[in-house]
C-alpha cells in the first residue's frame, strides 16, 4: 500500500467499527425482548466477526462467515421464527424464582466470560511459523484433508448428532398429540 | 502512474454506483419496452423522445411519494429491509472483473465473495415480509426462502464444477483461462465435461429464480398477492426494491458471463476488451425479460419440484462426472 495520510488511523478506525458491530450485534441478540431483532443482532454479530476474520487474513474464513451463519443459519431460525405466533407475549413479571435462574446465568455466563478472556490474554499461544496462503482453493484442500482433516470429521460428526438430536425431539413432539 | 489505493477504491465505489443507478434506471425502461414489443404495444412514449426520460420522471414521482408506515408493525426493520437489500447487491460489484484491468478490487476468493454476499438478499426480503405484519407479505416471504434456499443448493453445485475446471476462486483468473476464441470458453469446455452447456442452462434457471424474477417471481406474484414483500412499501422504499432486483439481475448475469462465457474475451480472438463483456451481459439481461413477458409463472410446488427432482440430481451428476473425467484425463 502506498503512502496515505492517517492510513493506519483508517485500518484501526475500521477494526474497531467490527469490534464495535461484533459487540452490539451480541448485546441486541441477547437482550432485546423481539425475537426476530435477536436474530438480526445474531447476523449482525456475524458480520463483525467476519470482519475480524479479516483483519486475521483469511478472508476465506471471513466470507464462509457470512455464507453460512447468516445466508444459512439465521435464514433457518427466521424462517422457524416464521412459523411462530406474529405477536409475542408480554415478558412475565419477575418472580422470586425467575430472578435466581437470573442470577444463575449471570454467574455462569460470568465465570465463562472470565475464563476466556484470561487464556485468550494470558495463554502461551504458539505463533503460526509461516504466514499460512489461505485464499487459493489448492490450499484449502489441501489443510482441510491433511492437516486438519481430524477436526473436519468431528466437526461433521457433531453435524450429525445435532441433526439425529433434531429428528428425536420431532418424533417425540409427534408423539405427544 | 500509481493511484494511491484509497483513492482508487473511492474511484471504483462512485463507478459501481453510478453503474447501478443508471441500469436500475435504463432496465426498467428497456424492460418496459421489451413487454410493449412482445404485446405488440407501444410502451412508454410520452416523456422525451421514446420514453427516454421516462426513468427520472419516474424516480422525481416515487420520491416525492410519502413513505408511510403502516401501525403495528415492527418500524426498524420495515426501514431497514431496503438498506439490506441494496447493499449485498452493491457489494457483488466490488469484485465482478470487467475487463483485465478494470476491477474493483481483485482478490482471491471473489467468487465466494459473490456467493456469500448473494446469499443475504433472501434475509432482506424476508424481514420485509415479516415487518409488514401483513398476510400476503408474510406468504410471500415464506415462498421466497423456501424458493431461494431451494435453488442456491443447484447453483453453488454447479459453480463448484466449473471451480473445478479452472482450478481457481479468482473471477480474473477464471475468465484469463478462458482466452482464445469461443470454443475455450467454459459453457463449451466439452473436454472437461460433455455436459457443460447443460451446467450453463442450470446455472441460468437458477439465476432467474434466485433474483425472483418471472416464472419464478413467487415474491411478488401481483395476480395472487397483491405485491407481495413489496405491499406495505410506498414510495422510494418500493423503488429501492426494485433497484436492487435489477442489480441483482445484472450481477448475475456478469456472473454468468464470467464463468461460461469467457467474461472480456471476444468469441473470435479480435480486440478484447470490456465491450465484448457488457455485449454478453446485455443479451443475458435482455434473454432474462425475454423470459419474463414469455412464459407464465409456474405453481409454487411445481417450482420446487423442478429444482429438488430435476436440478439438483442433474448438477450433482454432473459435478461428479466432471471430477470424474478431471481424475482420469486431467492435468
Amino acid at each position: 500500500m502506498s503512502a496515505f495520510p492517517a492510513a493506519d488511523r483508517l485500518v484501526a478506525g475500521i477494526f474497531l467499527l467490527f469490534v464495535a458491530t461484533t459487540v452490539a450485534g451480541s448485546v441486541l441478540a441477547v437482550f432485546t425482548t423481539r425475537i426476530i431483532r435477536s436474530v438480526c443482532g445474531l447476523a449482525l454479530a456475524s458480520i463483525g466477526l467476519a470482519g475480524l476474520y479479516y483483519f486475521l487474513h483469511s478472508p476465506f474464513l471471513a466470507l464462509m462467515e457470512i455464507l453460512i451463519y447468516i445466508g444459512a443459519v439465521c435464514v433457518t431460525i427466521i424462517f422457524a421464527v416464521m412459523l411462530a405466533e406474529p405477536d409475542e407475549p408480554r415478558p412475565d413479571k419477575p418472580t422470586g424464582r425467575s430472578i435466581l435462574w437470573w442470577l444463575g446465568a449471570i454467574v455462569v455466563s460470568g465465570a465463562i466470560f472470565w475464563s476466556v478472556a484470561r487464556l485468550g490474554l494470558m495463554g502461551n499461544w504458539p505463533t503460526p511459523a509461516i504466514d499460512r496462503k489461505d485464499g487459493s482453493v489448492h490450499d484449502i484442500g489441501v489443510a482441510l484433508l491433511t492437516t486438519y482433516s481430524l477436526a473436519f470429521e468431528v466437526i461433521s460428526l457433531v453435524l450429525m448428532v445435532a441433526i439425529l438430536g433434531a429428528v428425536a425431539i420431532a418424533r417425540s413432539g409427534r408423539h405427544h398429540e | 502512474m500509481i493511484i494511491p489505493e484509497p483513492f482508487r477504491l473511492l474511484t471504483s465505489l462512485l463507478a459501481v454506483a453510478g453503474f447501478i443507478g443508471a441500469n436500475a434506471a435504463y432496465l426498467v425502461w428497456v424492460e418496459r419496452k421489451a413487454a410493449a414489443w412482445f404485446q405488440r404495444r407501444a410502451g412508454p412514449t410520452e416523456v422525451g423522445w421514446g420514453g427516454l426520460l421516462q426513468p427520472l420522471a419516474d424516480a422525481i414521482k416515487l420520491m416525492s411519494k410519502q413513505i408511510i408506515v403502516p401501525p403495528g408493525t415492527d418500524r426498524l426493520l420495515f426501514c431497514l429491509a431496503p438498506v439490506l437489500i441494496m447493499v449485498p447487491a452493491a457489494m457483488c460489484f466490488a469484485v465482478l472483473p470487467f475487463s483485465a484491468a478494470l476491477v474493483p478490487r481483485d482478490i482471491n476468493v471473489s467468487l465466494l465473495m459473490v456467493f456469500a454476499f448473494g446469499s443475504l438478499n433472501v434475509i432482506a426480503v424476508m424481514l420485509a415480509g415479516w415487518s409488514s405484519r401483513n398476510k400476503y407479505a408474510i406468504i410471500s416471504a415464506a415462498r421466497v426462502v423456501s424458493q431461494n434456499v431451494a435453488y442456491e443448493i443447484p447453483m453453488l453445485l454447479v459453480v463448484i464444477t466449473v471451480l473445478m475446471v479452472s482450478r481457481t476462486m479468482n473471477l480474473t483468473e477464471i475468465v484469463a483461462k478462458q482466452a482464445g476464441g469461443f470454443w475455450h470458453w467454459n459453457v463449451f469446455n466439452l473436454a472437461a465435461n460433455p455436459l457443460m452447456p447443460v451446467t450453463f442452462v442450470i446455472f441460468f434457471i437458477c439465476m432467474l429464480a434466485e433474483t425472483n424474477r418471472a416464472p419464478f417471481d413467487m415474491a411478488e406474484a401481483e395476480s395472487e398477492l397483491v405485491a407481495g414483500v413489496f405491499t406495505e412499501y410506498a414510495g422510494m422504499g418500493f423503488g429501492v426494491f426494485f433497484m436492487a432486483e435489477y442489480a441483482n439481475i445484472v450481477a448475475g448475469c456478469a456472473m454468468a458471463t464470467i464463468l461460461f462465457l469467457g467474461g472480456w474475451h471476444s468469441p473470435i480472438g479480435l480486440w478484447p476488451g470490456v465491450w465484448w463483456f457488457l455485449l454478453k451481459m446485455y443479451f443475458l439481461i435482455f434473454t432474462v425479460i425475454w423470459v419474463r413477458w414469455t412464459f407464465p409463472r409456474t405453481q409454487f410446488y411445481g417450482l420446487l419440484n423442478l429444482s429438488w427432482k430435476i436440478l439438483i440430481p442433474l448438477s450433482l451428476f454432473t459435478l461428479v462426472l466432471t471430477s470424474g473425467l478431471l481424475k482420469i484425463f486431467g492435468r
